[in-house]
Protein backbone atom coordinates (compact mmCIF):
# COMPACT_ATOMS: atom_id res chain seq x y z
CA UNK A 1 0.00 0.00 0.00
CA UNK A 2 1.32 3.53 -0.68
CA UNK A 3 1.56 6.38 1.81
CA UNK A 4 -1.03 8.13 -0.15
CA UNK A 5 -3.22 4.90 -0.07
CA UNK A 6 -2.81 4.62 3.43
CA UNK A 7 -3.96 8.17 4.01
CA UNK A 8 -6.95 7.81 2.05
CA UNK A 9 -7.89 4.52 3.62
CA UNK A 10 -7.47 5.96 7.38
CA UNK A 11 -9.61 8.78 6.23
CA UNK A 12 -12.56 7.06 5.16
CA UNK A 13 -11.84 5.05 8.77
CA UNK A 14 -12.39 8.13 10.37
CA UNK A 15 -15.12 9.42 8.35
CA UNK A 16 -17.35 6.68 8.38
CA UNK A 17 -16.20 6.23 12.85
CA UNK A 18 -17.33 10.21 13.19
CA UNK A 19 -20.62 9.59 11.47
CA UNK A 20 -21.57 6.26 12.91
CA UNK A 21 -20.97 8.40 16.53
CA UNK A 22 -23.30 10.77 15.30
CA UNK A 23 -25.88 8.55 14.16
CA UNK A 24 -25.70 7.05 17.37
CA UNK A 25 -25.92 9.63 19.33
CA UNK A 26 -28.59 11.07 16.89
CA UNK A 27 -30.68 7.99 17.46
CA UNK A 28 -30.27 7.82 21.20
CA UNK A 29 -31.63 11.10 21.48
CA UNK A 30 -34.46 10.38 18.96
CA UNK A 31 -35.34 7.49 21.31
CA UNK A 32 -35.76 9.22 24.02
CA UNK A 33 -37.82 12.47 22.64
CA UNK A 34 -39.98 9.97 20.81
CA UNK A 35 -40.89 8.19 24.57
CA UNK A 36 -41.30 11.28 25.51
CA UNK A 37 -43.81 11.96 22.99
CA UNK A 38 -45.52 8.72 22.75
CA UNK A 39 -46.20 8.27 26.32
CA UNK A 40 -46.71 12.14 26.63
CA UNK A 41 -49.62 12.48 23.96
CA UNK A 42 -51.44 9.14 25.44
CA UNK A 43 -51.39 10.48 29.06
CA UNK A 44 -52.55 14.10 28.15
CA UNK A 45 -56.48 14.62 28.45
CA UNK A 46 -58.84 16.78 29.62
CA UNK A 47 -58.24 15.48 33.23
CA UNK A 48 -54.86 16.72 33.91
CA UNK A 49 -55.62 20.23 33.64
CA UNK A 50 -59.22 20.10 35.60
CA UNK A 51 -58.29 18.12 38.64
CA UNK A 52 -55.50 18.37 41.59
CA UNK A 53 -53.78 15.26 42.98
CA UNK A 54 -55.56 12.46 43.92
CA UNK A 55 -54.68 8.99 45.45
CA UNK A 56 -53.81 6.13 42.97
CA UNK A 57 -56.38 4.18 41.43
CA UNK A 58 -58.42 7.07 41.84
CA UNK A 59 -60.73 8.82 38.77
CA UNK A 60 -60.01 11.69 38.87
CA UNK A 61 -56.42 12.81 39.47
CA UNK A 62 -54.55 15.50 37.57
CA UNK A 63 -51.86 17.93 37.26
CA UNK A 64 -53.75 20.85 38.27
CA UNK A 65 -51.81 21.61 41.58
CA UNK A 66 -48.56 21.18 39.67
CA UNK A 67 -49.51 23.30 36.95
CA UNK A 68 -50.51 26.22 39.17
CA UNK A 69 -47.84 25.68 41.32
CA UNK A 70 -45.16 25.32 38.78
CA UNK A 71 -46.56 28.61 37.53
CA UNK A 72 -46.19 30.51 40.73
CA UNK A 73 -42.88 29.23 41.71
CA UNK A 74 -41.24 30.41 38.25
CA UNK A 75 -43.06 33.44 37.62
CA UNK A 76 -42.35 34.60 41.31
CA UNK A 77 -38.57 33.68 40.52
CA UNK A 78 -38.46 35.19 37.41
CA UNK A 79 -40.16 38.52 38.16
CA UNK A 80 -37.30 38.72 41.25
CA UNK A 81 -34.42 36.99 39.42
CA UNK A 82 -34.95 38.84 35.71
CA UNK A 83 -34.41 42.95 37.38
CA UNK A 84 -31.75 41.73 38.99
CA UNK A 85 -30.57 40.09 36.46
CA UNK A 86 -30.75 42.99 34.04
CA UNK A 87 -29.04 45.87 36.54
CA UNK A 88 -26.44 43.71 37.74
CA UNK A 89 -25.73 43.00 33.73
CA UNK A 90 -25.95 46.67 33.50
CA UNK A 91 -23.20 47.34 36.25
CA UNK A 92 -20.65 44.80 34.12
CA UNK A 93 -21.37 46.34 30.84
CA UNK A 94 -21.52 50.06 31.63
CA UNK A 95 -19.77 50.68 34.66
CA UNK A 96 -17.43 47.88 35.33
CA UNK A 97 -16.84 47.28 32.17
CA UNK A 98 -13.03 46.15 32.07
CA UNK A 99 -12.08 46.65 35.45
CA UNK A 100 -11.15 43.25 37.64
CA UNK A 101 -14.20 43.59 39.57
CA UNK A 102 -16.43 43.75 37.04
CA UNK A 103 -14.18 40.36 35.67
CA UNK A 104 -14.71 38.51 38.98
CA UNK A 105 -17.87 38.89 38.86
CA UNK A 106 -18.29 38.02 35.28
CA UNK A 107 -15.64 34.75 35.94
CA UNK A 108 -17.85 33.15 39.18
CA UNK A 109 -21.08 33.97 37.27
CA UNK A 110 -19.72 32.00 34.44
CA UNK A 111 -19.16 29.12 37.29
CA UNK A 112 -21.97 29.62 39.33
CA UNK A 113 -24.04 28.74 35.74
CA UNK A 114 -22.87 25.14 35.64
CA UNK A 115 -22.71 24.60 39.53
CA UNK A 116 -24.60 21.66 40.84
CA UNK A 117 -27.83 22.57 41.53
CA UNK A 118 -28.70 20.38 44.39
CA UNK A 119 -25.86 22.08 46.41
CA UNK A 120 -28.28 25.89 45.94
CA UNK A 121 -30.99 23.73 47.42
CA UNK A 122 -29.35 22.41 50.07
CA UNK A 123 -27.75 26.12 50.71
CA UNK A 124 -31.71 27.54 50.91
CA UNK A 125 -32.63 24.65 53.05
CA UNK A 126 -29.96 25.91 55.76
CA UNK A 127 -31.12 29.63 55.38
CA UNK A 128 -34.96 29.74 54.52
CA UNK A 129 -36.08 26.56 55.40
CA UNK A 130 -34.69 25.81 59.00
CA UNK A 131 -35.85 29.57 59.98
CA UNK A 132 -39.15 29.08 58.60
CA UNK A 133 -39.57 25.49 60.52
CA UNK A 134 -41.24 24.20 57.34
CA UNK A 135 -40.57 23.51 53.52
CA UNK A 136 -42.32 26.87 51.67
CA UNK A 137 -42.94 27.83 48.10
CA UNK A 138 -40.48 30.94 48.82
CA UNK A 139 -37.78 28.52 49.49
CA UNK A 140 -38.16 27.14 46.44
CA UNK A 141 -38.80 30.43 44.43
CA UNK A 142 -35.38 32.13 46.22
CA UNK A 143 -33.82 28.45 45.34
CA UNK A 144 -34.89 29.55 41.82
CA UNK A 145 -33.73 33.11 41.56
CA UNK A 146 -30.43 32.49 42.48
CA UNK A 147 -30.08 30.42 40.12
CA UNK A 148 -31.41 32.86 37.30
CA UNK A 149 -29.69 35.72 38.07
CA UNK A 150 -26.20 35.08 36.88
CA UNK A 151 -27.79 33.50 33.84
CA UNK A 152 -29.98 37.11 33.33
CA UNK A 153 -26.47 39.00 34.36
CA UNK A 154 -24.53 37.27 31.83
CA UNK A 155 -26.55 37.46 28.76
CA UNK A 156 -27.44 41.15 29.73
CA UNK A 157 -23.61 42.23 29.69
CA UNK A 158 -23.11 40.32 26.90
CA UNK A 159 -25.84 42.03 24.89
CA UNK A 160 -25.17 45.48 26.19
CA UNK A 161 -21.61 45.39 25.00
CA UNK A 162 -23.29 45.09 21.43
CA UNK A 163 -24.90 48.24 21.40
CA UNK A 164 -22.46 50.30 19.57
CA UNK A 165 -20.53 52.73 21.23
CA UNK A 166 -21.12 55.69 18.94
CA UNK A 167 -25.04 55.57 20.02
CA UNK A 168 -23.95 56.16 23.92
CA UNK A 169 -21.53 59.11 22.47
CA UNK A 170 -24.57 60.42 20.39
CA UNK A 171 -26.75 60.82 23.13
CA UNK A 172 -24.15 61.77 25.67
CA UNK A 173 -23.65 64.66 23.45
CA UNK A 174 -26.91 65.62 23.34
CA UNK A 175 -26.27 66.37 27.03
CA UNK A 176 -28.16 63.51 28.76
CA UNK A 177 -27.34 61.81 32.22
CA UNK A 178 -25.49 58.36 31.96
CA UNK A 179 -28.89 56.59 33.09
CA UNK A 180 -31.04 58.15 30.37
CA UNK A 181 -28.72 56.93 27.98
CA UNK A 182 -28.39 53.34 29.75
CA UNK A 183 -32.58 52.98 29.71
CA UNK A 184 -33.50 55.15 26.20
CA UNK A 185 -30.92 54.35 23.81
CA UNK A 186 -28.72 51.17 25.63
CA UNK A 187 -31.84 48.84 26.76
CA UNK A 188 -33.87 49.82 23.52
CA UNK A 189 -30.55 48.84 21.47
CA UNK A 190 -29.91 45.55 23.04
CA UNK A 191 -34.15 44.84 23.82
CA UNK A 192 -34.62 41.36 21.41
CA UNK A 193 -31.35 40.21 23.00
CA UNK A 194 -32.41 41.03 26.85
CA UNK A 195 -35.54 39.09 25.95
CA UNK A 196 -33.69 36.14 24.38
CA UNK A 197 -31.56 35.67 27.47
CA UNK A 198 -35.05 36.22 29.77
CA UNK A 199 -36.50 33.63 28.24
CA UNK A 200 -33.65 30.89 27.69
CA UNK A 201 -33.27 31.85 31.54
CA UNK A 202 -36.93 30.81 32.29
CA UNK A 203 -36.47 28.04 29.91
CA UNK A 204 -33.38 26.83 32.42
CA UNK A 205 -34.43 27.19 35.84
CA UNK A 206 -38.20 25.85 34.64
CA UNK A 207 -36.64 22.31 34.50
CA UNK A 208 -34.74 22.02 37.45
CA UNK A 209 -35.72 19.74 40.13
CA UNK A 210 -32.96 19.53 42.58
CA UNK A 211 -33.17 22.30 43.92
CA UNK A 212 -36.78 22.59 44.64
CA UNK A 213 -36.60 18.77 46.38
CA UNK A 214 -36.56 20.03 49.71
CA UNK A 215 -37.37 23.90 49.30
CA UNK A 216 -41.07 24.41 47.74
CA UNK A 217 -41.29 20.47 48.58
CA UNK A 218 -44.65 19.38 47.46
CA UNK A 219 -48.04 19.13 48.19
CA UNK A 220 -50.67 16.61 46.03
CA UNK A 221 -53.55 19.48 46.50
CA UNK A 222 -53.55 22.86 44.89
CA UNK A 223 -52.09 25.74 47.15
CA UNK A 224 -51.88 29.55 46.07
CA UNK A 225 -49.66 29.99 49.16
CA UNK A 226 -45.95 30.68 48.86
CA UNK A 227 -45.81 30.56 52.75
CA UNK A 228 -46.87 26.50 52.47
CA UNK A 229 -45.14 23.76 50.52
CA UNK A 230 -46.23 24.25 46.73
CA UNK A 231 -46.08 21.66 44.55
CA UNK A 232 -44.21 21.73 41.06
CA UNK A 233 -44.09 20.19 37.77
CA UNK A 234 -41.04 18.56 38.13
CA UNK A 235 -41.19 17.22 41.68
CA UNK A 236 -44.26 15.82 41.15
CA UNK A 237 -42.83 14.37 37.80
CA UNK A 238 -40.37 13.21 39.97
CA UNK A 239 -42.82 11.53 43.00
CA UNK A 240 -45.56 9.97 40.36
CA UNK A 241 -42.27 8.26 38.01
CA UNK A 242 -40.68 6.69 40.88
CA UNK A 243 -44.10 5.43 42.47
CA UNK A 244 -45.09 1.89 42.12
CA UNK A 245 -49.27 3.17 40.28
CA UNK A 246 -49.09 2.62 36.81
CA UNK A 247 -51.68 5.39 36.69
CA UNK A 248 -48.89 8.06 38.42
CA UNK A 249 -46.44 6.79 36.39
CA UNK A 250 -48.75 7.91 33.63
CA UNK A 251 -49.67 11.34 34.79
CA UNK A 252 -45.63 11.46 35.57
CA UNK A 253 -45.19 11.18 31.52
CA UNK A 254 -48.07 13.60 30.62
CA UNK A 255 -45.70 16.02 32.84
CA UNK A 256 -42.95 15.57 31.60
CA UNK A 257 -44.58 16.07 27.84
CA UNK A 258 -45.60 19.51 29.01
CA UNK A 259 -43.15 20.59 30.48
CA UNK A 260 -40.64 19.76 27.50
CA UNK A 261 -42.93 21.36 25.19
CA UNK A 262 -42.71 24.27 27.69
CA UNK A 263 -38.83 24.08 27.17
CA UNK A 264 -38.52 23.68 23.98
CA UNK A 265 -41.21 26.28 22.61
CA UNK A 266 -39.22 28.92 24.63
CA UNK A 267 -35.90 27.85 23.05
CA UNK A 268 -37.00 27.96 20.12
CA UNK A 269 -38.77 31.22 20.59
CA UNK A 270 -35.81 32.51 21.40
CA UNK A 271 -33.96 31.46 18.56
CA UNK A 272 -36.19 33.05 16.13
CA UNK A 273 -35.96 36.19 17.75
CA UNK A 274 -32.32 36.17 17.25
CA UNK A 275 -32.53 35.16 13.95
CA UNK A 276 -35.04 38.37 13.09
CA UNK A 277 -32.37 40.72 14.58
CA UNK A 278 -29.66 39.10 12.60
CA UNK A 279 -31.80 39.27 9.57
CA UNK A 280 -31.90 43.03 9.97
CA UNK B 1 -31.89 66.37 40.47
CA UNK B 2 -30.94 64.22 37.82
CA UNK B 3 -27.13 64.15 39.41
CA UNK B 4 -28.79 62.19 41.92
CA UNK B 5 -30.73 59.54 39.87
CA UNK B 6 -27.59 59.12 37.64
CA UNK B 7 -25.77 58.15 41.11
CA UNK B 8 -28.52 56.32 42.49
CA UNK B 9 -28.77 54.54 39.61
CA UNK B 10 -24.70 53.96 39.32
CA UNK B 11 -24.94 52.64 43.15
CA UNK B 12 -27.54 49.90 42.51
CA UNK B 13 -26.52 48.13 39.63
CA UNK B 14 -22.89 47.80 40.99
CA UNK B 15 -24.51 46.36 44.89
CA UNK B 16 -27.00 43.96 42.18
CA UNK B 17 -23.79 43.44 40.51
CA UNK B 18 -21.28 43.05 43.87
CA UNK B 19 -24.22 40.62 45.27
CA UNK B 20 -23.75 37.90 43.06
CA UNK B 21 -20.21 37.66 44.73
CA UNK B 22 -21.32 38.07 48.41
CA UNK B 23 -24.13 35.58 47.65
CA UNK B 24 -21.09 32.65 46.52
CA UNK B 25 -19.21 33.82 49.52
CA UNK B 26 -22.22 33.06 51.89
CA UNK B 27 -23.02 29.81 50.15
CA UNK B 28 -19.86 28.56 50.76
CA UNK B 29 -19.81 30.19 54.38
CA UNK B 30 -23.29 28.43 55.56
CA UNK B 31 -22.52 25.05 54.04
CA UNK B 32 -19.11 24.83 55.88
CA UNK B 33 -20.47 26.36 58.88
CA UNK B 34 -23.44 23.37 58.74
CA UNK B 35 -20.47 20.81 58.41
CA UNK B 36 -18.58 21.74 61.25
CA UNK B 37 -20.43 19.19 63.27
CA UNK B 38 -19.73 16.17 61.15
CA UNK B 39 -16.11 17.38 60.75
CA UNK B 40 -15.36 17.37 64.54
CA UNK B 41 -17.34 13.93 64.60
CA UNK B 42 -15.37 11.88 62.21
CA UNK B 43 -12.84 14.35 60.67
CA UNK B 44 -10.65 13.21 57.80
CA UNK B 45 -12.45 9.39 58.36
CA UNK B 46 -15.58 11.29 56.80
CA UNK B 47 -13.94 10.70 53.22
CA UNK B 48 -12.03 7.94 53.62
CA UNK B 49 -14.83 5.68 55.64
CA UNK B 50 -17.06 3.56 53.83
CA UNK B 51 -19.67 2.71 56.11
CA UNK B 52 -22.96 4.75 55.87
CA UNK B 53 -25.23 4.01 58.81
CA UNK B 54 -27.92 6.85 59.56
CA UNK B 55 -29.45 4.77 62.60
CA UNK B 56 -25.78 4.15 64.32
CA UNK B 57 -24.97 7.59 63.79
CA UNK B 58 -22.00 6.50 61.68
CA UNK B 59 -21.45 8.61 58.71
CA UNK B 60 -18.46 7.45 56.19
CA UNK B 61 -18.59 9.40 52.65
CA UNK B 62 -16.22 7.26 50.74
CA UNK B 63 -19.05 5.13 49.10
CA UNK B 64 -20.65 8.23 47.67
CA UNK B 65 -17.68 10.08 46.78
CA UNK B 66 -16.75 6.94 44.90
CA UNK B 67 -20.06 6.47 42.79
CA UNK B 68 -19.77 10.01 41.71
CA UNK B 69 -16.39 9.68 40.50
CA UNK B 70 -16.77 6.40 38.84
CA UNK B 71 -20.43 6.92 37.23
CA UNK B 72 -18.85 10.52 36.03
CA UNK B 73 -15.61 8.35 34.81
CA UNK B 74 -18.21 6.00 33.48
CA UNK B 75 -20.08 8.79 31.43
CA UNK B 76 -16.72 10.75 29.79
CA UNK B 77 -15.43 7.29 28.24
CA UNK B 78 -18.68 6.78 27.08
CA UNK B 79 -19.65 10.46 25.86
CA UNK B 80 -16.48 11.66 24.86
CA UNK B 81 -15.26 9.56 21.36
CA UNK B 82 -19.13 9.95 21.03
CA UNK B 83 -19.33 13.70 21.18
CA UNK B 84 -15.54 14.10 19.30
CA UNK B 85 -17.19 11.90 16.45
CA UNK B 86 -20.99 14.25 16.53
CA UNK B 87 -19.10 17.04 16.62
CA UNK B 88 -16.01 16.15 13.62
CA UNK B 89 -19.27 15.33 11.43
CA UNK B 90 -20.95 18.26 12.16
CA UNK B 91 -18.24 21.31 11.57
CA UNK B 92 -16.65 18.51 8.63
CA UNK B 93 -18.57 16.18 7.28
CA UNK B 94 -22.17 16.93 7.41
CA UNK B 95 -24.01 18.53 3.97
CA UNK B 96 -24.04 22.16 4.15
CA UNK B 97 -28.28 21.95 4.61
CA UNK B 98 -27.69 19.59 7.16
CA UNK B 99 -25.67 20.79 9.21
CA UNK B 100 -27.97 23.57 10.84
CA UNK B 101 -31.19 21.24 11.48
CA UNK B 102 -28.93 18.87 12.94
CA UNK B 103 -26.72 21.53 14.77
CA UNK B 104 -29.91 23.08 16.16
CA UNK B 105 -31.66 19.64 17.33
CA UNK B 106 -28.46 18.87 19.37
CA UNK B 107 -28.61 21.91 20.78
CA UNK B 108 -32.49 21.69 21.80
CA UNK B 109 -31.78 18.66 23.01
CA UNK B 110 -29.25 20.07 25.70
CA UNK B 111 -31.70 22.05 27.24
CA UNK B 112 -34.24 19.30 27.67
CA UNK B 113 -34.32 19.00 32.01
CA UNK B 114 -32.03 15.95 33.23
CA UNK B 115 -35.06 14.81 34.68
CA UNK B 116 -36.30 13.30 31.74
CA UNK B 117 -33.60 11.87 31.07
CA UNK B 118 -33.90 9.93 34.52
CA UNK B 119 -37.69 9.24 34.01
CA UNK B 120 -36.79 7.53 30.49
CA UNK B 121 -33.80 5.94 31.75
CA UNK B 122 -35.91 4.18 34.82
CA UNK B 123 -38.42 3.10 32.64
CA UNK B 124 -36.71 2.14 29.01
CA UNK B 125 -33.19 1.45 30.00
CA UNK B 126 -33.09 -0.22 32.96
CA UNK B 127 -34.79 -2.97 31.83
CA UNK B 128 -32.14 -3.65 29.19
CA UNK B 129 -29.78 -3.56 31.59
CA UNK B 130 -31.24 -6.04 33.90
CA UNK B 131 -32.01 -8.34 30.76
CA UNK B 132 -28.19 -8.31 29.48
CA UNK B 133 -26.65 -8.04 33.57
CA UNK B 134 -29.06 -9.55 35.50
CA UNK B 135 -29.61 -8.39 38.92
CA UNK B 136 -31.61 -5.39 39.54
CA UNK B 137 -30.93 -3.03 36.49
CA UNK B 138 -29.91 0.04 38.78
CA UNK B 139 -26.64 0.66 39.83
CA UNK B 140 -23.15 2.13 38.68
CA UNK B 141 -23.16 1.25 34.96
CA UNK B 142 -26.88 2.41 33.66
CA UNK B 143 -26.13 5.52 36.00
CA UNK B 144 -23.10 6.45 33.85
CA UNK B 145 -24.82 5.26 30.69
CA UNK B 146 -28.10 7.70 31.17
CA UNK B 147 -25.47 10.32 32.34
CA UNK B 148 -23.31 10.38 29.01
CA UNK B 149 -26.07 10.40 27.13
CA UNK B 150 -27.68 13.58 29.39
CA UNK B 151 -24.23 15.38 28.38
CA UNK B 152 -23.67 14.52 25.08
CA UNK B 153 -25.73 17.20 23.48
CA UNK B 154 -23.72 20.08 25.60
CA UNK B 155 -20.61 18.45 24.85
CA UNK B 156 -20.76 18.07 21.31
CA UNK B 157 -22.64 21.59 20.57
CA UNK B 158 -19.36 23.33 22.57
CA UNK B 159 -16.96 21.14 21.31
CA UNK B 160 -18.14 22.09 17.73
CA UNK B 161 -18.00 25.39 19.01
CA UNK B 162 -14.84 25.32 19.58
CA UNK B 163 -13.88 23.35 16.43
CA UNK B 164 -15.58 25.99 13.96
CA UNK B 165 -13.20 29.15 15.47
CA UNK B 166 -10.62 27.34 13.40
CA UNK B 167 -10.33 29.96 10.65
CA UNK B 168 -11.00 28.13 7.07
CA UNK B 169 -7.66 29.51 5.61
CA UNK B 170 -6.07 27.24 7.59
CA UNK B 171 -8.12 24.47 6.17
CA UNK B 172 -8.00 25.96 3.21
CA UNK B 173 -4.28 26.14 2.90
CA UNK B 174 -3.94 22.32 4.05
CA UNK B 175 -6.31 20.75 1.72
CA UNK B 176 -4.55 22.52 -1.30
CA UNK B 177 -1.25 20.65 0.20
CA UNK B 178 -3.28 17.47 -1.10
CA UNK B 179 -4.73 16.89 2.93
CA UNK B 180 -7.56 14.21 3.52
CA UNK B 181 -10.51 15.20 5.82
CA UNK B 182 -8.76 13.21 8.69
CA UNK B 183 -5.05 15.36 7.96
CA UNK B 184 -6.96 18.62 8.58
CA UNK B 185 -8.93 17.27 11.44
CA UNK B 186 -5.75 16.30 13.11
CA UNK B 187 -3.17 18.55 11.86
CA UNK B 188 -5.27 21.66 11.83
CA UNK B 189 -8.22 21.93 13.48
CA UNK B 190 -7.28 19.73 17.17
CA UNK B 191 -3.73 21.79 17.09
CA UNK B 192 -5.67 24.67 16.76
CA UNK B 193 -8.73 24.22 18.97
CA UNK B 194 -7.35 21.87 21.49
CA UNK B 195 -7.71 24.20 24.76
CA UNK B 196 -11.23 24.77 23.87
CA UNK B 197 -12.01 21.26 23.24
CA UNK B 198 -10.63 19.87 26.24
CA UNK B 199 -12.12 22.94 27.77
CA UNK B 200 -15.34 22.02 26.66
CA UNK B 201 -14.83 18.74 27.76
CA UNK B 202 -13.93 19.40 31.11
CA UNK B 203 -16.87 21.78 31.66
CA UNK B 204 -19.24 18.81 30.50
CA UNK B 205 -17.26 16.77 33.43
CA UNK B 206 -17.78 19.67 35.88
CA UNK B 207 -21.95 19.67 35.10
CA UNK B 208 -22.12 15.73 35.19
CA UNK B 209 -20.36 15.58 38.73
CA UNK B 210 -23.03 17.36 39.75
CA UNK B 211 -25.83 16.40 38.15
CA UNK B 212 -28.98 15.30 40.41
CA UNK B 213 -32.02 13.87 38.36
CA UNK B 214 -30.70 12.17 36.06
CA UNK B 215 -28.99 9.43 38.32
CA UNK B 216 -31.15 9.87 41.33
CA UNK B 217 -33.77 7.74 39.49
CA UNK B 218 -31.36 4.43 38.16
CA UNK B 219 -28.49 4.79 41.18
CA UNK B 220 -30.37 2.78 44.01
CA UNK B 221 -29.16 4.81 46.58
CA UNK B 222 -26.93 1.98 48.51
CA UNK B 223 -23.85 2.77 50.11
CA UNK B 224 -21.77 0.20 49.29
CA UNK B 225 -18.57 -0.01 47.30
CA UNK B 226 -18.86 -3.05 45.03
CA UNK B 227 -16.61 -4.38 42.42
CA UNK B 228 -19.34 -5.15 39.83
CA UNK B 229 -20.58 -2.11 38.26
CA UNK B 230 -23.72 -3.24 37.80
CA UNK B 231 -24.62 -3.28 41.75
CA UNK B 232 -26.71 -0.83 43.19
CA UNK B 233 -24.78 2.20 44.04
CA UNK B 234 -25.03 6.06 45.38
CA UNK B 235 -23.66 9.02 44.32
CA UNK B 236 -23.13 12.37 46.27
CA UNK B 237 -26.20 14.35 44.11
CA UNK B 238 -27.99 11.03 44.69
CA UNK B 239 -27.51 10.96 49.19
CA UNK B 240 -28.89 14.45 49.46
CA UNK B 241 -31.66 14.16 47.15
CA UNK B 242 -32.65 10.90 48.76
CA UNK B 243 -31.77 11.83 52.28
CA UNK B 244 -32.44 15.27 53.15
CA UNK B 245 -36.03 15.16 54.05
CA UNK B 246 -35.21 12.05 55.98
CA UNK B 247 -32.52 13.45 57.74
CA UNK B 248 -33.99 13.31 62.04
CA UNK B 249 -30.59 14.42 63.63
CA UNK B 250 -28.11 17.02 63.66
CA UNK B 251 -25.40 15.04 62.62
CA UNK B 252 -27.03 13.48 59.82
CA UNK B 253 -28.12 16.86 58.61
CA UNK B 254 -24.40 18.02 59.21
CA UNK B 255 -22.93 15.25 57.14
CA UNK B 256 -25.30 15.82 54.70
CA UNK B 257 -24.40 19.35 54.63
CA UNK B 258 -20.76 17.98 54.49
CA UNK B 259 -21.54 16.14 51.56
CA UNK B 260 -22.75 19.10 49.94
CA UNK B 261 -19.80 21.43 50.39
CA UNK B 262 -17.56 18.54 49.45
CA UNK B 263 -19.70 18.51 46.12
CA UNK B 264 -19.51 22.14 45.73
CA UNK B 265 -15.61 22.24 46.06
CA UNK B 266 -15.27 19.79 43.73
CA UNK B 267 -17.58 21.17 40.88
CA UNK B 268 -16.03 24.56 41.53
CA UNK B 269 -12.20 23.28 41.40
CA UNK B 270 -13.40 21.33 37.83
CA UNK B 271 -15.17 24.35 36.05
CA UNK B 272 -13.15 27.03 37.20
CA UNK B 273 -9.89 24.62 35.43
CA UNK B 274 -11.62 24.46 32.68
CA UNK B 275 -12.79 28.20 32.31
CA UNK B 276 -9.49 30.22 33.44
CA UNK B 277 -7.06 27.43 32.14
CA UNK B 278 -8.64 26.02 28.94
CA UNK B 279 -11.60 28.76 27.80
CA UNK B 280 -9.70 31.99 29.03
CA UNK B 281 -8.32 32.66 25.19
CA UNK B 282 -11.59 31.43 23.12
CA UNK B 283 -13.52 33.38 25.34
CA UNK B 284 -11.59 36.87 25.55
CA UNK B 285 -10.18 36.16 22.14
Amino acid sequence: MTAIEKRMLTNKIVMILSTLSAFIGIAFLLWILSILIINGVSAINWEIFAFEGAPPGHEESGLKHALIGQLIIISTATAIGVPLGILGGTYLSEYGQQSKLANIIRDISDIMMSAPSIVIGSFIYAVVVIPMGHFSGWAGVIALTIIMIPIILRTTDDMLQLVPSTLREAAFALGAPKYKVIINIVYRGAKVGILTGILLGIARVAGETAPLLFTSFNDNFLSTDLNEPMASLTVTMYNYATSPYEDWQNIGWAAAFILSMFILGLNIIGRLLIMTRKGK
Amino acid sequence: MSNIIDKVFEHSTRIIAFSVLLIVAWIFTVLFQNSLDSMQAFGFDFITDTKWAPNLEKFGALPAIMGSVISTFLAMVLAVPVAIGVAIFLSEIAPEKLKSPIGVSIELLAAIPSVIYGMWGLFYFVPIIRDIFGGLGIGMLTAGIVLAIMILPFMAAVTRDAMDTTPDILKESAYALGGTKWDVIKDIIIPYAKAGIIGSMILALGRAIGETMAVTFVMGNVHKISLAITAPATSIPVTLANEFTEADTELYFSSLFELSFILLLISFTIISIAKFYFLRKTRRA
